[in-house]
């Protein structure tokens, strides 16, 4: 992961910060510079909801080499409450007994180290509740 | 808009070429594809490859390709949509003859995987690189999801998931150039080692080198070189969210409902009346989502009826993948839609071999580049 571009998404992935059109209310998580529905292109910022449910999701268990060490791990795509919805990996739980529709609670963690030299990154997981 | 013909095609055997480089595949391709088309020069190339650069560490195509092939100064440009890669590079060449600005011009695909990079590293690119693959997800795993809500919404089950692997795999076996032309059995495919819940290796396609090319022309080249008439009738790509999670529904792909729209009615025909397609089957859960998405099957009745047969060569309801798909050909991403359409220049003219579907005169080619973001579809007629 560049330095540069860790730092641009930390207001999103530290503090799960979204756009809300103006307009139309669609909500951009990540942020747009144009809504996709309306084409409106004035957005508020809006902080997302850290609850919701399991839509689906999957055990990894063979990964690309940077997460091949966490393996087996869950991701699954989570609905928020406000309706947005989120891929992210589902943590502190026994993989084999998750199910859909589950619900969940955003929390923050650490998500990949960037070799010895390099930056740790953190971001959100999902943890049952 | 002119006719567009297909008068030439030419692949390689598709696996792992250890002894062979991108150029040598894609010029060994092309080289067996102008021969079969007897034409003696060409208007332009295409190339589609999906990540030359990861994997090879090679970008610019284009030219280095048409200079290994000895066709300098010929215009050639590369075209990237990740797996739909060479399905755009076919749609590229088709515009540009159906327009009249060529009269004759090269259509090809190609990819070398073997070569040592992180292929699942290089093949999750094809994914949102910020808020899907920063998470830890791999491809198997976006469309193992896909499969999960599927499973959960309609009772697809993990027998149905297995029928599309044996079917394709008994249809490889009959393809000389096939990577794994071996047959599976169901119990093998449920199995073998678990990739991404609940998908496991056999129903996932391999990696694998390879290059493929065809020749597209006008009606008048095809007239004069005698060929069979193999028209280019429906040529329709879509676009869609880049992120599985953006879309209303995980169990639809909408690139594949809008862009088969498209090209039903530029044809003018139903799904029903094609006699075989050629479906991006990267996983076996892409096969039965997308035969539904292209309006062979009610939504949720995929998976039945692959189980049930309906999709066999035998069938007469609609074979799907009779080259034995990604699956069990090989799927060198680049390389595939150019593939697909060679498959269905085949069987039009007859010269499938044993898997060849009888009185075969409409077919179809969908190829889709990352979870779904682009599906690019083409129909071929033969007169
Ligand atoms: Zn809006």
């Amino acid at each position: 992961m560049i330095t540069a571009r860790y730092h641009r998404e930390i207001p999103q992935r530290y503090r799960l910060e979204a756009g809300k059109c103006k307009k139309c209310g669609f909500i951009a998580f990540p942020l747009r510079l144009v809504c996709p529905k309306c084409k409106t292109k004035d957005f508020e910022t809006l902080r997302l909801s850290d609850e919701g449910k399991i839509l689906t999701f999957t055990i990894v268990r063979v990964a690309s080499d940077k997460f091949s060490k966490q393996t087996p791990f869950a991701v699954g795509i989570v609905e928020l409450k406000d309706g947005v919805k989120l891929t992210t990996q589902i943590a502190d739980v026994d993989v084999d007994k998750l199910e859909i529709g589950q619900k969940v609670k955003i929390v923050f963690r650490k998500i990949q180290e960037d070799g010895k030299a390099g930056i740790l990154c953190y971001g959100y997981k999902a943890v049952l509740v | 808009m002119r006719d567009v013909v297909v008068i030439g095609a030419g692949m390689t055997k598709f696996g792992e070429l250890w002894d062979k480089s991108i150029k040598d595949i894609f010029v060994e391709a092309s080289l067996k594809a102008i021969e079969d088309s007897g034409v003696d020069h060409l208007d332009s190339i295409y190339v589609g490859a999906m990540s030359s650069g990861l994997f090879v560490g090679q970008e610019h195509l284009g030219a280095i390709l048409a200079d290994y092939l000895g066709m300098n100064p010929v215009p050639a440009t590369r075209v990237e949509s990740a797996c739909a890669s060479g399905g755009a590079a076919f749609r590229q060449a088709y515009l540009e003859v159906a327009s009249g600005a060529s009269e004759i011009v090269l259509a090809g695909g190609v990819e070398k995987m073997n070569d040592g990079a992180d292929v699942t590293e290089v093949l999750a690119t094809a994914a949102d690189q910020e808020y899907e693959v920063y998470q830890g997800i791999t491809f198997p795993g976006l469309y193992a999801m896909i499969a999960k809500a599927h499973m959960h919404q309609y009772g697809t089950t993990r027998e149905q998931l297995a029928a599309v692997a044996v079917k394709n795999h008994r249809n490889g076996s009959k393809n000389k150039n096939a990577q794994f032309g071996f047959e599976v059995t169901a119990e093998q495919v449920m199995k073998s080692t678990m990739v991404s819940d609940p998908l496991r290796l056999l129903d996932c396609s391999p990696v694998t080198d390879g290059g493929a090319a065809v020749i597209v022309a006008s009606m008048d080249v095809a007239k004069k070189l005698n060929k069979n008439l193999v028209r280019v009738i429906a040529s329709a790509q879509a676009s869609d969210t880049i992120a599985l999670h953006s879309r209303e529904s995980l169990t639809t792909l909408n690139s594949v409902v809008k862009s088969a729209e498209k090209a039903y009615r530029m044809a003018g025909i139903k799904p029903m009346d094609l006699n075989l397609c050629e479906v991006h089957d990267c996983f076996t859960i892409a096969e039965i989502v997308v035969s539904e998405d292209l309006g062979f099957f009610e939504k949720g009745k995929g998976g039945e009826a692959v189980l049930n047969g309906l999709t066999s060569i035998e069938s007469g309801k609609i074979p799907i993948n009779t080259s034995g798909g990604l699956k069990s050909k090989g799927h060198p991403v680049g390389a595939t839609g150019i593939a697909q359409i060679i498959e269905l220049y085949e069987q039009l003219n007859g010269k499938a071999g044993s898997r060849q579907v009888k009185n075969a005169r409409i077919g179809m080619a969908q190829n889709m580049g990352g979870s779904g973001a682009s599906s690019v579809i083409h129909i071929l007629e033969v007169k």
